[in-house]
């Protein structure tokens, strides 16, 4: 297949993030690289589990949380997983703009978690004087869903990069596969949450 | 782009600059190998350094300090630094040929994992000249490695998560490659002992290494930005960092060994004449060391107070790694069994190999027994178990593999004669130095104490130590000797120099930079041998020729790792003044940016024209 | 290469059907860990017993989390073999993790 085929394909394939053997390539790895983030996610879960009664004297996991403004960001990440598999069905179907509304929606979402996670650690530190130095139980929080936060932001980065580079130019066999793992990848962002605000937030306040 | 053809006499600035940007697997297992070998050379100084301070009682060669350094750094480079690069090196130069691909599945990242473990090595052994290096062990057991004064830990690491990070995209790299780039017909089980072997070590790397990674984190906030993972004070946990470290440090012992393993089947098998015996039963051990290799992390625990429960669950668990291994054992040794045997210098390294680590082995079911090994603990016991497995299995692996790859990557044979006045030195000497070690440790003598006092028994062990550990090192200098002498006066071999039976050996020495010209059909195990007995001698190409899809060249890899490794800098210096941060946001800005000109500049490779390759196969 | 990847026409209705079924499911999906979130966070803020309420609301998060790798990223699709069985090796390590922070370290 030669240069011209990839990013000006006659006709674009069923699977077209699987279409070129590079793409096949970046699908394989990514999965792979997912599970090596599981394990990244599970030692910082491990430590947590290890730390969360090590408050120190200070503020306890049942003193901090509020559940409703959990309740919202978990809703708000849960959406922006839908919306990403809308942007990956209309890739398949070859409708760019769609594809684009979409991801669009979904950075929109994510956008909205990421203020919601700074406010909170904002009034965690401001109100409650509960920071990373605090105690072990401070370093473990921080650290865990910073990690978590972090991820966000380099998948939000991400998503609005591939799209701004490829806005001019359509769908093609070349960047397909680059839409479709930063679309595993926000969902990979969604499993952590989903076990983040099951044993951080839920089981810190029972 | 397909104007690629190299002139006789290049620049040295156009040669370097090739080597900055190169993402062909066989350069960069030429850079791996480099490097690899620099940092053996280092560490093995530094084992030097140790051996000859505790060359007789209370000596004062080295101070308590330097020589806290010294076992730290050694461990430290021996097995990040020597070891997995000089795996890799192989891995890079031999895999992708054995399983008949053009290249690996992600070029790019080959090369960016390369030199993120380079700068990550560097960034190690900076340490040395700002003030000490790192000091708590290679271990770095906290609170001792928290509360180490300096800049030493850190650079520990900074260093080590950087070339972490490397060898996490390797391994990936591997899986991918192995799983979506092998040649029409090669099944998998059909692929080479030492392509399984690194394909299980890689599934072990993608595994192990988060661990680390988080480990080196926490460790990292603990000691600059003052979280309390690890401090009681805080309510932390000294024990955490033991179980994350040793959760990737278990597997790490088999990410060496395996592909130790498959160096060994693929020369024993070689120069035996004869298809490895139980070749499915090797796959079969190969992975079940790799799986059992995930459970037994915290055998390295059993003095930390776990209870008897764990204590008992991870020591049965230990032992049965002793089932597989001896799998493996038997097999070469029926491998050999009515073989036609050649004895050269890598195959003296092979059958050196067989007894000596099942020494390391034995002596390892012994310190897996728990309540045994409550006296084994941090003793000379335990150094001479680890180096009779990593020396015994990896060392004398990577060394016969430089002999036997050696024609393949550079064309040329290693001078024979020399090569086995290295192997005698180094096998003479490496028994010396560590049999007594046993003993030592048996009479009392503590790992990691600077001196020891007279009378104890302990000078006449510690001396012989001492002799053995330099003729080690007399033999690792005959072998650049003779790595010397072969590069301006080896002659050129052919294609096949072994007469072996996988398929590298059936493309030039060393191979064009697109290896396949026409990619091969795979008609079994041991293809290139089937083939030989049926009277041909290539391979039966399973495509007519035609345009090859090449990545182009890139240095941005190098980039990347050179913005990590100044922000690693900033990291450190940012605990005694802010301004240091400054360095933080240039180095990221660096790294950063080549990965957003990564992502958005398409790359998309050319092509070698058909024409080229028929032109090119005339002349 | 290029005919293996042209498709018949009739092929791409069929295979465009089947997504738009498959687009239903996943709303469906959706539905349901929404409906699963909602019953974790009112158990828990019902008060009802710890020892009651977290297995239910870890076993509810596992299985959202199997509808998210199943359907939203399409493990059950076929050419998904390697990737699950790599994915899985992770979810073992990372369980072995688990276990030994969150039980080993204070024993």
């Amino acid at each position: 297949m030669s240069e011209h085929d990839v990013l000006n394909p006659k006709q674009m394939p069923l699977n077209p993030e699987k279409a070129t053997l590079e793409g096949k390539n970046k699908f394989i790895g990514f999965w792979f690289f997912l599970g090596g983030e599981t394990v990244l996610f599970a030692s910082l879960f491990g430590t947590y589990l290890a730390l969360n009664n090590s408050t120190n004297g200070g503020k306890s996991s049942e003193e901090l949380f509020t559940l409703e403004l959990v309740f919202i960001m978990t809703m708000l990440l849960l959406t922006s997983s839908l919306t990403s598999v809308y942007a990956m069905y209309h890739m398949k179907n070859n409708a760019f703009k769609k594809m684009q509304l979409w991801l669009g929606i979904t950075v929109a979402l994510g956008l909205g978690f990421l203020g919601l996670e700074i406010y909170e650690f904002y009034h965690y530190i401001h109100h409650y004087e509960f920071t990373l130095r605090s105690s072990a139980f401070g370093s473990a929080f921080y650290t865990l869903v910073g990690f978590h936060g972090g991820h966000v932001v380099f998948g939000l980065s991400w998503i609005v990069a591939l799209m701004i580079r490829n806005s001019k130019r359509g769908l093609n066999l070349y960047n397909a596969p680059k839409f479709y793992i930063a679309s595993l990848y926000w969902h990979f962002i969604d499993v952590v949450w989903v076990f983040i605000f099951t044993v951080v937030y839920l089981m810190g306040v029972l | 782009m397909s104007t690629m053809v190299a002139t006789n006499k290049r620049s040295f600035g156009s040669t370097l600059w090739d080597y900055l940007t190169t993402v062909d697997h066989k350069k960069i297992a030429i850079m791996y190998l480099i490097a690899g070998g620099f940092f053996f050379i280092v560490g093995g100084l530094e084992a030097l350094a140790i051996r000859w301070q505790l060359v007789k009682p209370m000596n004062d060669f080295v101070s308590a300090g330097l020589y806290n350094e010294l076992i730290t750094m050694h461990g430290t480079t021996m097995i990040f630094l020597a070891a997995m690069p000089l795996i890799f090196a192989f891995m890079n130069a031999v895999v992708p040929l054995q399983i008949g691909a053009r290249d690996v599945a992600f070029p790019f990242l080959n090369s960016l994992g390369f030199w993120l473990f380079l700068f990550g090595g560097i960034l190690l052994n900076v340490g040395w000249i700002t003030g000490g290096a790192a000091d708590a062990g290679w271990t770095a057991y906290a609170p001792l490695s928290i509360i180490s004064p300096g800049e030493g830990v850190d650079y520990y690491v900074l260093g080590l998560q950087i070339s972490g990070a490397g060898t996490l995209i390797g391994g990936i790299n591997f899986l991918v490659t192995i799983v979506n780039m092998r040649a029409p017909g090669m099944t998998y089980m059909r692929m080479p002992l030492f392509t399984w072997t690194a394909f299980v070590a890689s599934a072990l790397i993608l595994f192990a290494f988060p661990a680390l990674t988080v480990g080196l984190f926490l460790m990292m906030f603990d000691r600059l930005f003052g979280s309390g993972f690890f401090d009681p004070n805080m309510g932390g946990n000294a024990v955490i960092w033991q179980h994350l470290f040793w959760i990737f440090g278990h597997p790490e012992v088999y990410i060496l060994a395996l592909p130790a393993f498959g160096i060994f089947s693929e020369i024993i098998s070689t120069f035996s004449k004869k298809r490895l015996f139980g070749y499915s039963a090797m796959v079969f051990a190969t992975v079940l060391i790799g799986f059992l290799g995930f459970m037994v992390w915290a055998h390295h625990m059993f003095t930390v107070g776990m209870g008897p429960a764990a204590n008992s669950i991870f020591a049965v668990a230990t032992m049965a790694i002793a089932i597989p291994t001896g799998i493996k054992i038997f097999n070469w040794l029926f491998t050999l069994w009515g073989g036609n045997i050649t004895i050269n210098t890598a195959m003296l390294y092979s059958l050196g190999f067989i007894p000596t680590f099942t020494m390391g082995g034995m002596t390892g079911v012994m310190v897996a027994a728990a309540s045994a090994d409550y006296q084994y603990h941090d003793s000379y016991f335990v150094v001479a178990h680890f180096h009779y497995v990593i020396v015994g299995g990896v060392v004398f692996a990577l060394f016969a593999a430089t002999h036997y790859w050696w024609p393949k990557m550079f064309g040329k044979i290693l001078n024979e004669t020399l090569g086995k006045i290295t192997f005698w030195l180094f096998f003479i000497g490496f028994h010396m130095t560590f049999f007594i070690q046993h003993f030592l440790g048996l009479m009392g003598m503590p790992r990691r104490y600077w001196v020891y006092l007279e009378d104890q028994n302990l000078d006449l062990g510690n001396a012989i130590s001492t002799v053995g550990a330099f003729l080690m090192g007399l033999g690792t200098i005959v072998l650049l000797y003779n790595v010397v002498i072969t590069s301006v006066k080896g002659e050129k071999v052919g294609p096949d120099p072994w007469d072996a039976r996988t398929l590298e050996w059936a493309i030039p020495s060393p191979p064009p930079f697109y290896n396949f010209k026409q990619l091969p059909l795979i008609r079994g195990l041991d293809p290139l041998w089937i083939e030989k007995t049926e009277g041909r001698s290539g391979m039966t190409p399973a495509e007519p020729i035609g345009d090859i899809h090449m990545p182009n060249n890139s240095i941005l890899p190098f980039v990347m790792s050179l913005g990590f490794f100044i922000a690693g800098f900033g990291f450190i210096y940012q605990k005694y003044d802010a301004i240091w941060l400054s360095l933080i946001f240039i180095g990221m800005g660096i790294a950063l940016g080549a990965m957003l000109t990564r992502s958005i500049k398409d790359d998309l490779g050319y092509h070698i024209h058909k024409e080229d390759l028929e032109k090119e196969a005339k002349e | 290469m290029a005919d293996k990847n042209s498709v018949h026409p009739a092929q791409l209705d069929y295979e465009k059907q089947k997504r738009k079924e498959e687009m239903k499911q996943q709303v469906i999906t959706f539905a349901l860990m929404i409906i699963f979130t909602i019953i974790a966070f009112s158990m828990v803020a019902s008060g009802l017993d710890k020892l009651f309420v977290i297995p239910i609301i870890v076993v509810l998060a596992a299985v959202q989390v199997g509808f998210q790798l199943y359907y939203f990223m399409h493990m059950s699709h076929k050419g998904h073999e390697m990737p699950a069985f790599m994915f899985y090796g992770g979810v073992f390590a990372a369980f072995l993790c688990i276990i030994a922070l969150g039980v080993l370290v204070w024993w």
